[in-house]
C-alpha cells in the first residue's frame, strides 16, 4: 500500500537520447515503388547484381502479407507514407573525419560514442550510422593490419563486391519474411565485417545506429563473415529522438561462421519507446540470423532489449556444421505500453549440434512481453542437444508476460530441455531489502539485475555495466 | 541494578499501539519500553500478534497503525520508511528470512552495511574493505566464506538462514534488535551458535527483544523481562522465571489471565 503511493510519486526518468540533430538532410520523396528502389541504388552507385537483388525482393514483398501471428497490436503501417532514404547533406567524398559535419560528430559525442581521433573509444572500433548512411568507422587502419575488414556495407559493395555477392541474402533470403523482403528491397546502410582465416579480431567491433529523421524509416543491413578458425565480438547500440509518430525500423543481420569460427553478437537496443500513453516510439521489426556453416563453429547472440514501442525480433541460429553451437541470451524489458514479441529459433541440422537459450522477460506498467521460440531437431541432428530457460518477471499488476515455446523434433536421438518460470517481485522481498536499509528503488533494481544475471554475465564487460544502468533507469517509477 | 539502567533514556517506547491489516485489528493497545542493555522476551501462541508487533516496529507496509506511537530514541517513527528505520538502528531478524534469487549475499550485505554506515556518517566500504569486515563477522556465526557468493538466502537450510540474519545484525550494529523466532527450526548446535552470536553483538548500549516459543533460547540468553501476549495485547509481564513457569504450565495457563483481567 505504502509502496504503491511511493511509486506514483517517483519522478519518471526522461529518455535522455531523445534530442534531434538539426541538420540539412537529403531525403527522397515518400513512397515505395520500383523507381524509388532504382533511385536508392543509383544514389549508392551500386552494381547491377545488387539492383537486381533489390528489385526481386520488392516483387516478392508486394506479394507478401504483413505477419499477424505475433502477440502485438499496433496501428497499420502505411508503407507509402515513409521516406526510404534520408542522409545528412555533406561533401560527396569524405576522406577523413575532419571533413565530417561537426554537428554529426557532436551528435555521436552526445550519445557517448566519440568518433574523433583524440576522443575515440580505445578498445572498440565503431561504425556510426546516422539515418540511412554510415558516417564514420574508426580504427580501420589498425584492423586492416590484421586483415580485418570493417566498414559500412555501402563501401563493402564498392570495394568487396565479390564477398557481398557471394554471401548477401544467403542466411536471410529476401523471401524469408515480409520485413526481410522490405529490407532487401530498400536497405540503405549498415556494417560489414570480414575476419580472415585464423584471425582473432584484436578489438571489439561495434555499430551504433541513430535514427534522427521522424518520417523516414531505417533499414540497415549487417553482414558478418568469420572465416575458418577466426573469432570476433560485435556490439550494436541503437537510439532515436522522441517523436510523437512511429518510425519504422526493419533491419536484417546475417552472420556466417565457417569451421571453428566464432561470432559473438551483442545488442543493447534503446530505441525511443514512446511516452507513457504509448504515443510515438520505434516499430522495430528485425530479422537476425546466423549460419553455423562450419564444423565446431559457434554463434552467440546476446541482447538487451529495452526500447521501441513494438519489438518483433528473433535472432536465430542455423546449426549446419557438425558440433556447431548456437546461443541466445536475452533480456527484454517492457514498461508503460511497450510491446515485445521476441525470442529465437535454433534449427539443428547437423549432428552433435548444441544450443542454449536463456531468456529473461521483465514486464512493468501496462506492457506486454512475449517470448516466442522454436527449437527444431532435423532428421540428421543425431546426438544434438538443446537447453532452454525462459523466465518472466512481472512488476505491478497490469503487465503481462507470455511464453510460446515451439518444439519440433524429427530425430529421436536428440535432447530438448525446456524450463520456464514466472515470478513477481513480492512485497515481502522488497520489505526484506528495505528493512536492511536498502532504498526502495535500489531494492527493485537489485532484484531485476539479479534476475538478469545469467544474461548479463554473457555480455562484454562495459556493455553489462551499461545494461544494468539502463534497466534501472527504465524501471524508475514503474514498480507498484 | 535495574533501576540503574533506567537512569538512561529508553531506546524503544511502544505506547498503547493498535494496528490493523485489511481493516482487521491485530494489535489492541500494546505498550513496551526497552532501555539500553535490556533483554525482553515476548511469548505467546501463534497468531497472538508477536510477529506483527515486530513487523510494525520495522515498518512493514501491510499494517496500519490505528492508534498509539512508536518512539525510537525519543523520536516518533510511525511514518518512517522501513529503510530509514534500519539505517537509524532498528533491526528485525526475520522468522522466515526471504530468498532473493540472483542477488549475491556479499553484495546485499555490503549495500546494507553501507546504508547504515552512511547514516552514521562513517565511510562507506568498497568491496575489498568490506570483505575484511565481513570475514571477521563470519567468525561470530561460524559461517563459511562460501555463504557470501550464494544468492541471498536461496537454498540455505533453516539454520543457515538464521545465521545469515545474525550476520546481518553483526554488520549493522543496531541499537535495538527484534529477533522473531530466531530459535525456531534450529538444532541444539545451531541454537548455541546463534545465541552466542547474539550475546557477542549486544552490549550495554543495545536493546534486544526476543520473540520465542521456547525456554531453550532463554536458557542461553537470560531475559530481564518476559511478556506474554494474547489476542493483540500484553497480558502479563514478569521476570525470567515467568518463562519457566509458562514452559511448565503451557499457554492454557495464560488463558486464565484473560479471565482474571
Amino acid at each position: 500500500m505504502g509502496n504503491e503511493n511511493l511509486v506514483k510519486d517517483v519522478v519518471k526518468e526522461p529518455y535522455k537520447y531523445g534530442f534531434v540533430t538539426d541538420i540539412e538532410t537529403e531525403k527522397i520523396e515518400k513512397g515505395l515503388n520500383e523507381d524509388i528502389i532504382k533511385l536508392i541504388s543509383q544514389k549508392k552507385e551500386e552494381p547491377k547484381f545488387l539492383l537486381d537483388f533489390r528489385l526481386k525482393a520488392f516483387k516478392k514483398w508486394q506479394k507478401m502479407k504483413e505477419p499477424d501471428w505475433a502477440a502485438l497490436g499496433y496501428k497499420k503501417i502505411d508503407y507509402q507514407d515513409i521516406s526510404y532514404y534520408s542522409a545528412p547533406k555533406q561533401k560527396e567524398k569524405i576522406s577523413s573525419l575532419d571533413e565530417v559535419d561537426p554537428k554529426l560528430l557532436e551528435t555521436f559525442d552526445k550519445l557517448g560514442i566519440p568518433l574523433t581521433e583524440q576522443k575515440k573509444l580505445t578498445n572498440v572500433a565503431v561504425d556510426a550510422v546516422f539515418d540511412s548512411v554510415s558516417i564514420a568507422t574508426t580504427f580501420r587502419k589498425e584492423l586492416a593490419e590484421h586483415g580485418v575488414i570493417f566498414c559500412s556495407i555501402s563501401e563493402a559493395v564498392k570495394n568487396h563486391g565479390d564477398l557481398i555477392e557471394k554471401y548477401l541474402g544467403t542466411v536471410v533470403p529476401a523471401s524469408d519474411n515480409y520485413f526481410a523482403a522490405l529490407n532487401s528491397a530498400v536497405f540503405s546502410d549498415g556494417s560489414f565485417v570480414y575476419i580472415p582465416k585464423g584471425v582473432t579480431c584484436p578489438m571489439d567491433l561495434s555499430s551504433y545506429f541513430r535514427i534522427n529523421s521522424g518520417d523516414s524509416g531505417q533499414f540497415e543491413r549487417t553482414l558478418i563473415i568469420a572465416e575458418e578458425s577466426s573469432s570476433v565480438s560485435y556490439l550494436e547500440g541503437c537510439t532515436a529522438p522522441m517523436f510523437d509518430t512511429n518510425t519504422l525500423h526493419a533491419a536484417v543481420v546475417e552472420l556466417i561462421a565457417l569451421d571453428d569460427a566464432s561470432i559473438k553478437y551483442s545488442t543493447v537496443q534503446n530505441w525511443y519507446a514512446g511516452d507513457e500513453e504509448g504515443i510515438g516510439g520505434i516499430f522495430n521489426f528485425v530479422t537476425k540470423r546466423g549460419k553455423c556453416l562450419g564444423k565446431r563453429s559457434k554463434i552467440s547472440w546476446s541482447q538487451v532489449e529495452t526500447g521501441s514501442a513494438i519489438t518483433w525480433k528473433y535472432p536465430s541460429c542455423l546449426l549446419l556444421g557438425e558440433e556447431s553451437v548456437g546461443e541466445f541470451y536475452s533480456v527484454a524489458l517492457t514498461n508503460n505500453l511497450q510491446q515485445a514479441d521476441t525470442g529465437t529459433k535454433m534449427i539443428h541440422i547437423g549432428p552433435k549440434t548444441k544450443s542454449t537459450i536463456v531468456s529473461k522477460g521483465i514486464s512493468a506498467g501496462k506492457s506486454k512481453n512475449s517470448y516466442r521460440g522454436l527449437v527444431k531437431m532435423g532428421t540428421k541432428a543425431t546426438g544434438s542437444r538443446n537447453y532452454s530457460q525462459c523466465d518472466s518477471m512481472l512488476i505491478g499488476d497490469q503487465a503481462s508476460a507470455n511464453t510460446f515455446p515451439y518444439i519440433k523434433s524429427q530425430q529421436p536421438n536428440s535432447e530438448i530441455e525446456h524450463e520456464a518460470s514466472t515470478c513477481r517481485i513480492s512485497e515481502d522481498q522488497l520489505f526484506y531489502l528495505q528493512s536492511r536499509g536498502i532504498e526502495f528503488e535500489e531494492a527493485v533494481s537489485m532484484m531485476v539485475s539479479g534476475f538478469c544475471r545469467d544474461v548479463f554475465n554473457q555480455l562484454p564487460m562495459e556493455f553489462a555495466a551499461e545494461a544494468d544502468k539502463l534497466l534501472a533507469l527504465k524501471l524508475e517509477g514503474s514498480v507498484g | 541494578m535495574q533501576s540503574k539502567m533506567k537512569e538512561s533514556d529508553p531506546i524503544l517506547e511502544v505506547e498503547n499501539l493498535s494496528a490493523s491489516t485489511d481493516n482487521l485489528p491485530i494489535l489492541k493497545g500494546v505498550s513496551l519500553t526497552v532501555y539500553p542493555g535490556e533483554i525482553h522476551a515476548i511469548m505467546g501462541r501463534n497468531g497472538c500478534g508477536k510477529s506483527t508487533l515486530s513487523k510494525i516496529i520495522a515498518g512493514h507496509p501491510s499494517y496500519n497503525i490505528t492508534n498509539g506511537d512508536i518512539k525510537f530514541l525519543g523520536e516518533n517513527i510511525n511514518s518512517l520508511e522501513p529503510e530509514e528505520r534500519s539505517q537509524s538502528g532498528i533491526f528485525l531478524g526475520f522468522q522466515y528470512p526471504i530468498e532473493i534469487p540472483g542477488v549475491s549475499n556479499l553484495e546485499f550485505l555490503r549495500v546494507s552495511t553501507n546504508s547504515r554506515r552512511k547514516f552514521l556518517k562513517k565511510e562507506e566500504l568498497d568491496t575489498f574493505d568490506f570483505e575484511e569486515l565481513v570475514k571477521e563477522k563470519l567468525e561470530i556465526v561460524k559461517m563459511d566464506h562460501t555463504f557470501l557468493s550464494r544468492s541471498v538466502n536461496q537454498g540455505f537450510s533453516g539454520g543457515e538462514k538464521k545465521r545469515n540474519e545474525i550476520l546481518q545484525m553483526a554488520l549493522l550494529e543496531p541499537k535495538i534488535a527484534i529477533l522473531d523466532e530466531t530459535d525456531s527450526g534450529l538444532d541444539i548446535d545451531a541454537l548455541r551458535i546463534v545465541a552466542s552470536g547474539i550475546k557477542k553483538i549486544s552490549n550495554a548500549q543495545t536493546g534486544i527483544i526476543l520473540i520465542t516459543h521456547y525456554q531453550r533460547l532463554l536458557d542461553e540468553i537470560k531475559p530481564n523481562y518476559v511478556h506474554v501476549m494474547s489476542d493483540g495485547q500484553i497480558i502479563k509481564t514478569g521476570q525470567s522465571d515467568l518463562a519457566l513457569e509458562l514452559e511448565e504450565k503451557g499457554y492454557e495457563w495464560t488463558d486464565n489471565f484473560i479471565k482474571e483481567t
